[in-house]
């Protein structure tokens, strides 16, 4: 148990960053799993919505108002994610769409410094929020535990609607097999486009969500996204419980990692990564089925 | 271009590379050689996205793996310029050894978010690791010499000649590997990898080959810029960097060796032309560069993406139109 006991805040830490982690990766993940497109711009939108908060939210600030910046982070990732959507459909060749987002996301990166400066910014967490509790003898952030709450409940929720429900039906059938779905009379566009938004949606979240933690700074879209690329290669692409299991590990590697081995954190990060490469090259959790038809 | 045409064209060319130190100021030249090493590492990007249809965005890796590493050898060991192209060279064929028997595991856009990582992940292991310098980078690499007891390397026009020496011994690898067996392997993976299968090749080893070989080219892209530049730092190894290579691959026609060559020297003179214009702005003008690209380019990289054949309806007729 002393070991345990010495490091429960960083494991912790592991989880807030996994909450976190699952937000941003989750929606990759669905929009490669639905549309094949890998959409490097997905790292931008996390920061957009870092510096939403940035924007909107100052000194102390009410549980309506952080409500009110969560949503307005929500409806701009919307926004973003559906623009996207409709600029890499009309781009044929998957790589060139992975240019094309990439290409956004410099621009969006060089924007967000423009607008909000070079700086680290800091996101105050709502008031009821802001303080510690105790917690097996330790002090521990209330507004940490907070973010693992919302994470587990945005990831339950996004189960039980793709799991349970005529349109998580639809978004899995479109995973399977888009030909089929296109051949039942279904638009997959429509169906590509919604997935696009909410996943960019969920997020700009995320990015709000960590800005407590995390602050807001550029570069740190390149952060999200590395990390949110790892989550997906770990997890399998296309599935909610796959990224909810690349998030745990990668979450807890990089805080248990960078605790026990600072310097050699990345060593780490690439280690679970080379693993599960090397035992499941599909992931941990793949979707059932995905892509089946595709690489046939 | 006529067949006759070409040998002439590239005679002429290479004369011009290599009298330019006598026609052009210090600083350009500085630049000319940086686009030359530049040029090579796009070179080992495009053996693999080109020849191979493994869209690689971690050849900025092994690149730092080869100017760290002369940067090392320059400062700790000798400053004689073979020893560290060895040596840098070594090792980035093994980091690409060892990294590569996993990434050729997956293919497509897989193979391309592992590579991102790898590539980021190096990047972000020279930013903490107090061995090289971390944040603040590898200075003080003092100039290389030729052979032992030689007189330092100082002038610009030396640096660049060793820089063309590099790249063109690069080149000569490039094209050789793909006129050899080997290369012909290659494209089959690319072009489909279950007939490569068929008939008896191993698709894994072909592709953990290739890799290994364009990580040396970018190990050697590295040292040739460790010469010139003196100083390594983090910032060179940034996402950007590879994806400019990428881009240049994709921009020159994937799969030819000259095209990606010219479309990286493009790039590169047009972000440092019209950065000097809009200035601190170099990543917004590299994305619009990126967006305009891929909207105005031709559909010239059908194979790229073997495996995304089949894809969406439609997309079938309108790459394998091309």
């Amino acid at each position: 148990m002393g070991w345990l006991d010495a490091n429960v805040v960083s494991i912790l830490n592991g989880f807030a960053l996994a909450a976190l982690l699952f937000l941003i990766a989750v929606g990759l993940s669905l929009v490669f799993g639905t549309m094949d497109v890998l959409n490097l711009a997905h790292g931008a939108v996390s920061l957009t919505g870092a510096y939403v908060g940035v924007a909107l939210l100052d000194g102390s600030v009410g549980g309506g108002q952080f409500a009110v910046a969560v949503l307005a982070a929500a409806a701009i990732g919307l926004l973003l994610g559906a623009a996207l959507a409709v600029l890499t459909q009309s781009v044929t060749n998957h790589l060139r769409q992975a240019l094309l987002t990439l290409g956004i996301a410099l621009i969006a990166g060089d924007v967000l410094s423009q607008v909000f400066g070079a700086d680290v910014e800091s996101v105050p967490a709502p008031l009821g929020l802001d303080g510690s509790i105790e917690m097996l003898g330790k002090t521990y952030p209330l507004y940490r535990l907070f973010v693992i709450g919302v994470g587990v409940l945005i990831g339950v929720v996004l189960y039980v609607i793709l799991e349970r429900t005529q349109t998580g039906a639809l978004i899995r059938a479109t995973v399977a097999d888009r030909t089929m779905v296109e051949a039942m009379g279904v638009r997959s566009s429509l169906v590509l486009g919604g997935v696009f938004g909410i996943g960019a949606a969920l997020a700009a979240v995320g990015g709000l969500l960590a800005g407590p933690i995390l602050g807001a700074q550029p570069g740190l879209d390149t952060t999200f996204l590395l990390l949110a690329l790892v989550v997906v290669v770990i997890g399998g692409l296309g599935s909610i419980r796959g990224a909810v299991l690349g998030a745990v590990l990668v979450g807890q590697v990089q805080t248990l990692g960078v605790a026990l081995l600072p310097e050699l954190a990345s060593f780490l990060l690439f280690g679970a990564m080379a693993l599960v490469l090397l035992l499941r090259p599909a992931g941990l959790l793949p979707a059932r089925n995905s892509g089946a038809a595709a690489h046939s | 271009m006529r067949a006759a045409a070409k040998p002439l064209v590239m005679a002429g060319v290479a004369v011009v590379l290599l009298v330019l130190p006598f026609f052009v100021a210090s600083y350009p030249l500085s630049i000319a050689s940086r686009i030359l090493a530049f040029a090579l590492l796009v070179l080992s990007v495009d053996l693999l996205t080109g020849l191979t249809g493994l869209p690689s965005l971690a050849q900025i890796a092994y690149f730092g793996a080869g100017a760290y590493t002369a940067g090392l050898v320059s400062i700790h060991v000798t400053s004689n310029i073979f020893v560290q192209l060895g040596a840098g060279v070594l090792v980035a064929a093994l980091a690409a050894l060892v990294t590569g028997a996993l990434a050729v595991r997956t293919s497509g856009i897989v193979f391309l978010m592992v590579t991102l990582a790898i590539g980021e992940l190096t990047h972000q292991l020279a930013d903490g690791l107090s061995l090289v310098g971390a944040s603040n980078g590898l200075a003080g690499i003092p100039a290389s010499t030729l052979y032992p007891g030689g007189s330092p390397l100082l002038l610009t026009a030396y640096t660049y000649w060793w820089a063309l020496i590099v790249f063109a011994a690069g080149l000569a690898v490039a094209v050789l590997v793909s006129r050899s067996p080997l290369g012909r392997s290659m494209r089959g993976v690319r072009e489909s990898p279950t007939r490569l299968a068929a008939v008896g090749q191993r698709t894994y080893v072909v592709k953990l080959v290739a890799f290994v070989v364009a990580g040396a080219l970018a190990g050697a892209a590295g040292t040739a810029w460790t010469v010139q530049t003196r100083f390594i730092s983090p910032g060179d190894l940034a996402f950007s960097v590879s994806a400019i290579a990428l881009l240049s691959v994709v921009l020159g026609g994937a799969g030819t060796l000259w095209g990606p060559v010219l479309a990286a020297a493009a790039v590169v003179l047009v972000r440092d032309w019209v950065s000097g214009y809009v200035a601190g702005h170099g990543e917004l003008l590299l994305g619009i560069i990126f967006v305009i690209a891929v909207f105005a380019l031709p559909r010239g990289i059908a194979g790229v993406m073997s495996r995304s054949r089949g894809g969406r309806p439609g997309s079938i007729v309108a790459e394998s139109a091309t």
